[in-house]
């Protein structure tokens, strides 16, 4: 259920598996909080609860908070996978010869991906399917409402070397001080780094398999799609609109999309791993 | 009476009838003009803001008393163009730190030699540039920046990353940097990287109180330093 108060403030009342989850989603800010009667953990202490992602109104304040957080009451597996095909609408990303539109491009790419992502037993969740554009937080919103999700966002470059495949994951955050269970929706990836890098390195390995003069290992940006995730999140930026001909890319999305698939489904065991052993997020 | 009546009104009607041809003859020909005129006063008028700004804040000059320094100055590298390398570069700079991270990055803008090796658009330019007490440094550019810099995460991170990295090597003062579009602050550079933070400059750059906490140093597309001298009043390329 989804409560217009406002344009800059939203307040969402999202019930995902049992537990509740009070959205207020601010201009800027958010904070997460659960419904579990358990003793109060922050987000550090063995949660992946991107649904939890909760309230504050601008300038940070707290809103008005229900039961105390705390950790959920069984570990997750990793079932779902968010696909994020990006820009689309008035944005049409990076435009190359012939009139090649990124946008066009990663609905492509995305399609292929969740085929196979289908194939390996995921669940899979796309921002977009047609020629919209959501707003940054919109994509992170879909993630944020997932149980036991991954995040990859898809993009064509403009540069590099075509061909080429590029994993990225968000640059270093500072780290989130998680009173009351809060965490600050433009922090929301802070928690999920390490699980990031990971995931990040496992789907780089598999597109140089593919792909050879791709980097060996995931890079960091500070890509503002990752930062409001509060999930395991990649960028994967493929070389490039500027070919001579389409087909060129075309070859290239079987590939991405296999790549993505065996990456995901290598990363789920320490996904799985990660939850008992209270190190993450 | 009637018949001397007759033909004045078919002359008048004449008379009616050509003036119309001429108005309508006139109005094809001038409307396009007129519109013309029109959209290029609202581009002038659009234009002349950001003119008046660039007018007000002239590119600082190199002071030729200024001692001069082995400056370095981070370019795509040319054995890797998904990297960064320094050159160095001997110009005379300002020990003033406000003044001479706009010397150095007027000198970044200005970019090498080859120009495949730029990281900034050559239309982008330096509006202004403070360093607040906390050493944070905020840099407002020209919306060229945003608008013809080749859109990607790469392209636009490598972009970033060759401000800070100069401003590191060349500006200790600097903590921080925050990069502002035409006096606002902007979500993303060109649809990627994230603007609305601050970036680390020099390693022990701590939370801004001003801007909030800084984001994380990249650093993924930095190689060694494979570094050429350069003339001291000649820049040229590796």
């Amino acid at each position: 259920m989804l409560l217009d108060v406002g344009d800059s403030r939203r307040l969402r009342f999202l019930a995902i598996g049992g537990i509740g989850s009070l959205v207020v989603g601010g201009a800027a800010m958010a904070f997460a909080l659960e419904t579990s009667p358990q003793t109060q953990q922050g987000p550090g202490a063995g949660t992946l609860s991107p649904a939890s992602v909760a309230t504050a109104g601008q300038g940070g304040t707290p809103a008005p908070a229900g039961p105390a957080p705390g950790p959920p009451t069984a570990p997750r597996a990793l079932n779902v996978v968010v696909l994020d095909p990006a820009h689309g609408g008035t944005d049409p990303g990076a435009r190359g010869t012939g009139g090649i539109q990124e946008s066009e491009i990663t609905l492509e790419f995305a399609t292929r991906a969740r085929q196979a992502l289908e194939q390996q037993g995921f669940q899979v969740v796309e921002t977009r399917q047609g020629n919209e554009n959501p707003s940054f937080d919109d994509r992170s919103a879909i993630a944020n409402a997932q149980r036991g999700a991954v995040f990859i966002t898809l993009h064509i470059a403009s540069t590099g070397i075509p061909g080429t495949v590029r994993v990225y994951v968000n640059a270093d955050l500072p780290p989130v001080k998680a009173a009351n269970g809060l965490i600050p929706w433009d922090l929301a990836q802070a928690p999920f780094l390490g699980l990031s890098r990971k995931l990040g390195d496992l789907v780089q390995g598999m597109l140089t398999q593919h792909f050879k003069g791709s980097p060996d290992a995931a890079q960091t940006a500070a890509i503002r799609q990752l930062r409001t995730t509060a999930a395991p999140a990649i960028a994967v930026e493929v070389s490039s609109v500027v070919v001579n001909d389409r087909a060129e890319l075309d070859h290239m999305v079987p590939g991405v999309a296999d790549a993505i698939a065996r990456g995901v489904a290598a990363f789920k065991p320490l996904y799985a791993m990660a939850l008992p052993s209270g190190a993450l997020p | 009476m009637e018949l001397a009546t007759a033909p004045a009104r078919g002359r008048w009607k004449l008379w009616l009838t050509t003036l119309l041809v001429f108005a309508v003859t006139g109005a094809a020909i001038f409307a396009p003009i007129l519109r013309k005129r029109m959209e290029r006063a609202a581009q002038l008028q659009q234009q002349s803001e950001e003119q008046a700004r660039r007018e007000l804040i002239q590119p600082v000059p190199m002071n030729p008393s200024d001692p001069r320094v082995k400056a370095e100055l981070f370019w795509l590298s040319d054995a890797d163009s998904s990297m960064l390398a320094p050159v160095v570069v001997e110009l005379p700079l300002s020990s003033d730190p406000v003044l001479r991270s706009k010397q150095v990055l007027n000198t970044l803008l200005a970019g090498p030699v080859d120009v495949e090796l730029r990281t900034l658009p050559p239309d982008a330019v330096l509006l202004a540039f403070y360093i607040l007490a906390d050493g944070t440094a905020i840099a407002d550019f020209s919306e060229a920046l945003a608008t013809s810099i080749p859109s990607g995460i790469q392209s636009e991170q490598l972009a970033v990353d060759s401000m800070t990295h100069t401003l590191e090597a060349n500006v200790p003062q600097v903590k921080r940097l925050k990069i502002l579009i035409h006096g606002q602050e902007v979500e993303t550079l060109a649809g990627h990287v994230d603007l609305t933070e601050t970036f680390a400059v020099n390693a022990d750059a701590g939370p801004s109180p001003a801007t909030g906490p800084a984001a994380g140093k990249t650093g993924a597309f930095l190689v060694q330093p494979l570094t050429l001298s350069f003339s001291p009043v000649k820049l040229t390329g590796r």
